[in-house]
C-alpha cells in the first residue's frame, strides 16, 4: 500500500485499467515511473497531454491520428488503388507493422450484428462505397476476422461493392478461426496478404 | 477392448459435493446411496468432461455449491488410446465454464476430441412423447460423439440464425444482410444435415442383428415438420432460406432449416412408432440406442465411450439388468451407474467398482467400498 497518498493510488488505479496490466503490474509500473521521474514520468505526462489534446479519428478512413486526415490518407503515394478493410484501428496498426501493404485502409469500427444493433450505417459502409468511386479504387481487400460476425460482414460488403465491378479479395486465412489480426505476427500477416484470393 | 476411462475425479464445491475424490480403473462403477445423497450430481460432473451444459443442461451458477456459491471445479485424469490427459473445468464468479486440457486453456469442443461421454437420465424417459427439441439434442449429441466438429457447425448455425431472427423481428428488409447470414447458415446447415445422416446410418449398422428383447432395435429417420424433403446441399438450403424470407418476416423467426428437423424412431420388431410404445419399451429403445452408439464408437475409434446411466438399473427386472451388465462388460465400457441400493449391482461382483454416497449435514460423502 502507498499509505496515505491518494494521488499515487489514483494513478495506480487508472494504470490498472489498461489492457495487459493488473493491479500488481500497475503498482510496479508506477513505482518505476516515479523513480525515473525526469527520464520517463515527465515526458510520459507531456506526451499524454499532447495526444489527449489532438487525437482524433480520420474523417476519411477512421484511423486514429492527430489531424482530421490521417498520415495514410494524406499521403499521395498510398493512393495505389488498393483499399484494405479492417474491423478495428488495432487491426490497421497490425497491418502497418508488417510493412507489406502499400495502399489505404477503411476502418469499419466493428462487425455487423443485429443482436448488438450494429447495422451497415454504424460501420461506415455507405462511406466505403463513396470512397471506392472518389479514390478510383481497383481492388478491395477484406481483412476481417474469421468469426461468424466477421464473415457475415465480409459477405455483406462483397455484395455491396459487387455492382461496382472491382476486384474483391480476402486475406488468405492461415489464420485460426476467430484469430484476430492484431494478435498475428508480421510474417503471418505478410503471407496472408500475398496469398489473398478472390471472394 | 481397451476403453476410455476416468481414472481419477475430484470435485470441489460442485452442487452437494464440497470436496470429493474418486479413483477408478477401467471397470464399470456402481454408485449407490439414498435419495438426495449426491449420486446424480457425481454423474453430472462427469458429463461436463464433454462439450455443452452437462446432463441437466444447467448453468454454471446453478452448479455452484450452496450456500457458499464461490464457484466450482472438476478435475479428472482420463486414460484412453491416446494416452492419459488431465482435464479441468471450472467456473468462477458466475462466469461461463472454462476448460483446460493438460494445463493449457482449451475450448469445450476440444474435449470431444479426447473423450466421448454418452448418458441416459430419467428426464429422457419422455423423449419420444415431448417436443422435437429434446430429440434433436439427443440426435446432435450422438452426431458429436462420432464427429466432434459437429458442435462447431451447430454453434455457427445457431449464432447466424439468432442474428437472422433478430432482423426478422426488427422487420429489417436489407437483402444483402439476409444473404450474408443465410450463406453462413447454409454452409453450417448442410454440414449439420449430412452429419446427422451419416450418424443415423452408422447407428443403423451398429444395430444390425443386435436387436434383442432387452435391447430392441429402433429404425431412426429424420423428418421435417412440414414434410418437405431436406435441401440437398448448401446451395439448396441458401435458396430455401432466401425464398422463405417473406414468410419468416411474418412469423418473426426462421421456419426452414435443420433446426426444425425431428428424429423419428420406430420399434423395429413391431413397426410401432416410439411415442406409441409402452413406458418400458420406450426406455428400452433409448437404452438400446445408447448402447448401439457406444458399440459403433468402440468399433470406429478402438475405445468404448464413457457411459453415464442414471437410475437405469431400477427400471429393469433382474434378467434385463443382468443382460445390461453383460453388454457393458462385453463393450469394455466404463459405465457409471446409479441406484438406491447395492443389491441392484450384486451380479457384477468384483467386475465393478462400488461407490457409496451418503449425505452428512448437507454435504455428500463418497466412499469407495472395495478397491
Ligand atoms: N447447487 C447446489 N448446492 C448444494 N446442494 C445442491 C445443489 N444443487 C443440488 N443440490 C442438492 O444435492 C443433493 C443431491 O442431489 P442428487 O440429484 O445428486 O441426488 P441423488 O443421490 O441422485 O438422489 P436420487 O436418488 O433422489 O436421484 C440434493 O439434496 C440437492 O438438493
Ligand atoms: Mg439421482
Ligand atoms: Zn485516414
Amino acid at each position: 500500500m502507498t499509505q496515505g497518498s491518494p494521488e499515487i493510488e489514483r494513478l495506480i488505479e487508472l494504470m490498472a485499467r489498461l489492457p495487459g496490466l493488473g493491479p500488481r503490474s500497475a503498482r510496479r509500473a508506477v513505482l518505476q515511473l516515479i523513480r525515473k521521474r525526469g527520464a520517463l514520468l515527465v515526458p510520459l505526462a507531456e506526451a499524454m497531454q499532447a495526444v489527449a489534446a489532438t487525437a482524433q479519428e480520420c474523417v476519411n478512413c477512421g484511423n486514429i491520428g492527430t489531424d482530421s486526415l490521417c498520415g495514410i490518407c494524406g499521403n499521395a503515394a498510398r493512393a495505389t488503388g488498393e483499399l484494405c478493410i479492417v474491423e478495428d484501428v488495432a487491426d490497421l496498426w497490425a497491418m502497418e507493422r508488417a510493412h507489406v501493404f502499400k495502399g489505404r485502409y477503411h476502418v469499419l469500427g466493428g462487425t455487423l450484428s443485429a443482436l448488438d444493433s450494429v447495422g451497415p450505417e454504424e460501420l461506415r459502409i455507405p462511406r466505403l462505397v463513396e470512397r471506392i468511386r472518389e479514390e478510383s479504387i481497383s481492388e478491395v481487400i477484406l481483412a476481417l476476422n474469421a468469426t461468424i460476425d466477421g464473415l457475415t460482414t465480409a459477405h455483406y460488403i462483397a455484395e455491396q461493392i459487387e455492382p461496382l465491378g472491382i476486384r474483391v479479395t480476402s486475406l488468405a486465412q492461415g489464420v485460426p478461426i476467430g484469430g484476430e489480426l492484431d494478435y498475428l505476427d508480421e510474417g503471418t500477416i505478410t503471407a496472408a496478404l500475398r496469398a489473398r484470393r478472390a471472394l | 477392448m481397451a476403453g476410455l476411462a476416468v481414472t481419477s475425479l475430484s470435485l470441489s464445491h460442485f452442487r452437494s459435493h464440497r470436496s470429493a475424490r474418486v479413483a477408478a480403473d477401467t471397470r464399470p462403477v456402481a454408485i449407490f446411496g439414498p435419495n438426495g445423497s449426491g449420486k446424480t450430481n457425481l454423474l453430472e460432473a462427469l458429463s461436463l468432461l464433454s462439450p455443452g451444459r452437462g446432463l441437466r443442461r444447467a448453468t454454471a451458477v446453478e452448479m455452484a455449491r450452496l450456500p457458499e456459491s464461490i464457484g466450482w471445479k472438476i478435475a479428472a485424469t482420463v486414460a484412453g488410446p491416446h494416452g492419459p490427459h488431465e482435464i479441468a473445468t471450472w467456473s468462477e464468479g458466475g462466469a461461463a465454464r472454462q476448460v483446460a486440457i493438460d494445463d493449457k486453456a482449451a475450448t469445450q469442443v476440444a474435449l470431444g476430441r479426447i473423450l466421448q461421454v454418452l448418458w441416459l437420465v430419467p428426464a429422457m424417459d419422455r423423449l419420444w412423447t415431448e417436443g422435437a427439441e429434446g430429440r434433436r439434442r439427443f440426435l446432435d449429441r450422438m452426431v458429436m460423439s462420432f464427429e466432434p466438429s459437429h458442435a462447431e457447425a451447430v454453434l455457427t448455425y445457431e449464432k447466424a440464425m439468432r442474428e437472422r431472427n433478430r432482423l426478422l423481428k426488427d422487420q429489417r428488409r436489407d437483402p444483402a444482410w439476409y444473404a450474408a447470414l443465410e450463406a453462413q447458415m447454409a454452409r453450417a446447415g448442410a454440414q449439420i444435415q449430412s452429419g446427422r445422416e451419416r450418424s443415423l446410418a452408422r447407428i443403423a449398422r451398429a444395430q444390425e442383428g443386435a436387436g434383442t428383447a432387452t435391447f430392441p432395435a429402433a429404425d431412426l429417420a429424420l423428418s421435417d415438420p412440414e414434410g418437405r424433403p431436406a435441401p440437398e446441399d448448401a446451395g439448396a438450403l441458401a435458396e430455401a432460406l432466401a425464398a422463405g424470407r417473406r414468410r419468416d418476416l411474418a412469423a418473426g423467426r426462421t421456419l426452414t432449416g435443420p433446426h426444425r428437423a425431428d428424429l423419428e424412431a420406430t420399434f423395429a420388431a413391431k413397426g410401432i412408432p416410439a411415442r406409441a410404445c409402452s413406458t418400458g419399451e420406450q426406455k428400452a429403445l433409448l437404452l438400446s440406442l445408447v448402447l448401439s452408439n457406444a458399440r459403433a464408437l468402440a468399433e470406429d475409434t478402438g475405445a468404448s465411450p464413457i457411459l453415464l446411466l442414471d437410475e437405469v438399473a431400477a427400471h429393469l427386472d433382474a434378467d434385463r439388468r443382468r443382460a445390461l451388465h453383460a453388454e457393458i462388460l462385453a463393450l469394455g465400457a466404463q459405465a457409471w451407474m446409479t441406484g438406491t441400493g447395492a443389491e441392484l449391482f450384486a451380479d457384477l461382483g468384483p467386475r465393478a467398482r462400488r461407490l457409496q454416497v451418503s449425505d452428512s449435514a448437507g454435504t455428500s460423502v463418497v466412499t469407495t467400498l472395495d478397491e
